[in-house]
């Protein structure tokens, strides 16, 4: 065998030495949960390090709150498809009979009436909704943090992301555990010392405030701990940025 | 290649950073067409009153533009693809920044030479454009006090701070670091700095081509391509000989 050129030693031990970096940095990633479910395709190199740095840099922080006199007068309600039947009949009943279920990987399945999440611990925060199109108003949300709910339900530890869907049908979303567990993660049932109105949500929104809009789904029904995602959708599944 | 016009490390970084600016501007107008309206403060929505508002249509069908039509929505891959280009921005910015700082680039190319730093001697160099007389020789291989400042400004103004307007966008960041977002002002003031600054370096963008136009286009080119240029003095030979 001829000898090898110090060049193509030099190069070659970089390239072994990128192979084994990547692959360690990846195994890391994955154990420490920094790889988003839309880490492939053209912008997955983008999406995995826009994701990754925000874990890294911002896993625990808080969404800014505002003081109360900076609450919007104007809030605008983002246009959503007709409600479904299934919806309006609720509607007529005062959504009395409004259930949410959680299931999944939890040890306790539950399913929980209007009157059941008002039963437990309230909290409010003055967040914006910032929507991914640009525009944004600063509200009151008042509901009971999902935290509570999630410790009551028992979510296994393998569980590692919560979809949550709308009565209206194709609208859900998902969002990681650091979100889930997350204080101003609320389940949400009033706004500005009211009722949540329909067009900003009614009866029940999961605001997800550290995301943009487009995460905090109206009209919640049910709650899932999963602990695989497959991603489909135009849009990136991580909308903190 | 005995000293080439520009540096590997300069062609390499000014070409990905060229790349990435096209893509972060295309795909960033793309995004303001979903809201092509612009606030001051914190907040902002069509039920507030705008600051401006750009009169083109809106690819959502809740933004009054006076239009009877909506455009696509082009959204999903616009914000994916402004993201994965922001981050080659930042690194190959990164990447030259500390470089050029290391070697001397900056200290040696960029920042105007001592005796030029005043006001008159970009006035005289300014003079010399608008008259549209020639470069001299002692030009050919180095940037005049004019070039210096436009680079200085756009490598550490202009681009730092379409950065910062950018990252204050992001509600998870601005969670992890509030100060970003309110030292500017608020969220709707950052975005339309964020706008103001995009157009601030498109027109840095217009001038470096016109001049590279002016000064000869596929010369000036292959000089940041492959470092090799037809220098005035080759030029002129070369015309002898012939």
């Amino acid at each position: 065998m001829k000898p090898m050129s110090r060049r193509a030693l030099i190069t070659s031990g970089l390239a072994a030495a990128g192979v084994a970096g990547f692959a360690a940095a990846n195994r890391i990633a994955g154990k420490h949960g920094l790889i988003p479910p839309d880490c492939r395709g053209v912008y997955g190199a983008g999406e995995t390090l826009t994701y990754a740095a925000h874990r890294l840099l911002t896993r625990d922080a808080m969404a800014r709150e505002f003081p109360r006199n900076m609450i919007s007068k104007n809030p605008f309600a983002n246009e959503v498809a007709p409600p479904s039947d299934q919806f309006k009949k609720l509607q007529a009943g005062g959504f009395g009979d409004w259930r949410l279920t959680i299931d999944g990987m939890v040890a306790h399945p539950m399913s929980l009436s209007l009157a059941d999440l008002r039963s437990l611990p309230t909290h409010s925060q003055i967040t914006e909704v910032v929507c991914e199109e640009g525009w944004s108003y600063v509200a009151e949300w008042i509901g009971t943090p999902l935290s509570g709910v999630l410790r009551e339900a028992g979510v296994l530890p393998q569980a590692r992301y919560l979809k949550y869907f709308s009565i209206q049908p194709e609208w859900s979303d998902s969002i990681d555990m650091a979100d889930a567990h997350h204080p101003q993660t609320f389940l949400t049932l009033g706004m500005n010392d009211g009722e949540l109105p329909v067009g900003f949500g009614g009866p029940l929104r999961l605001r997800v405030p550290r995301q943009l809009g487009y995460k905090s789904v109206k009209y919640i029904t049910r709650i899932t701990a999963t602990d695989s995602m497959k991603f489909q959708g135009d849009y990136a599944w991580f909308a903190g940025i | 290649m005995e000293n080439p016009r520009h540096s590997v490390l300069v062609r390499v970084t000014h070409w990905l950073t060229v790349i990435s600016f096209v893509a972060l501007l295309v795909t960033g107008l793309e995004i303001v067409i979903s809201h092509p309206r612009f606030y001051w403060g914190e907040t902002g929505n069509v039920n507030m009153k705008p600051l401006f508002t750009i009169p083109i249509p809106s690819s959502r069908n809740t933004v009054p533009t006076g239009y009877g039509y909506v455009m696509p929505d082009q959204n999903g891959w616009s914000r994916y693809l402004h993201f994965e280009s922001a981050w080659v921005l930042v690194l190959t910015g990164l990447v030259y920044g500390i470089a050029s700082l290391l070697n001397g680039h900056f200290r040696k190319n960029i920042v105007p030479e001592r005796g030029e730093r005043t006001l008159g001697a970009h006035w005289r160099r300014m003079v010399q454009y608008l008259r549209r007389r020639p470069p001299g020789l002692d030009e050919s291989d180095s940037y005049n006090v004019l070039q210096r400042t436009a680079y200085l400004v756009v490598i550490f103004v202009l681009f730092p701070l379409v950065i910062w307007t950018g990252l204050a966008l992001s509600p998870s960041f601005n969670a992890a670091f509030p100060l970003g977002v309110n030292l500017l002002g608020g969220r709707q003031t950052a975005r339309t700095l964020h706008f103001f600054v995009t157009w601030a370096l498109v027109l840095f963008f217009a001038v470096h081509v016109a001049m590279i136009a002016v000064s000869g286009f596929w010369n000036r080119m292959r000089g940041m391509t492959t470092g090799r240029t037809v220098s005035a003095e080759q030029t002129a030979a070369t015309k002898e000989l012939v």
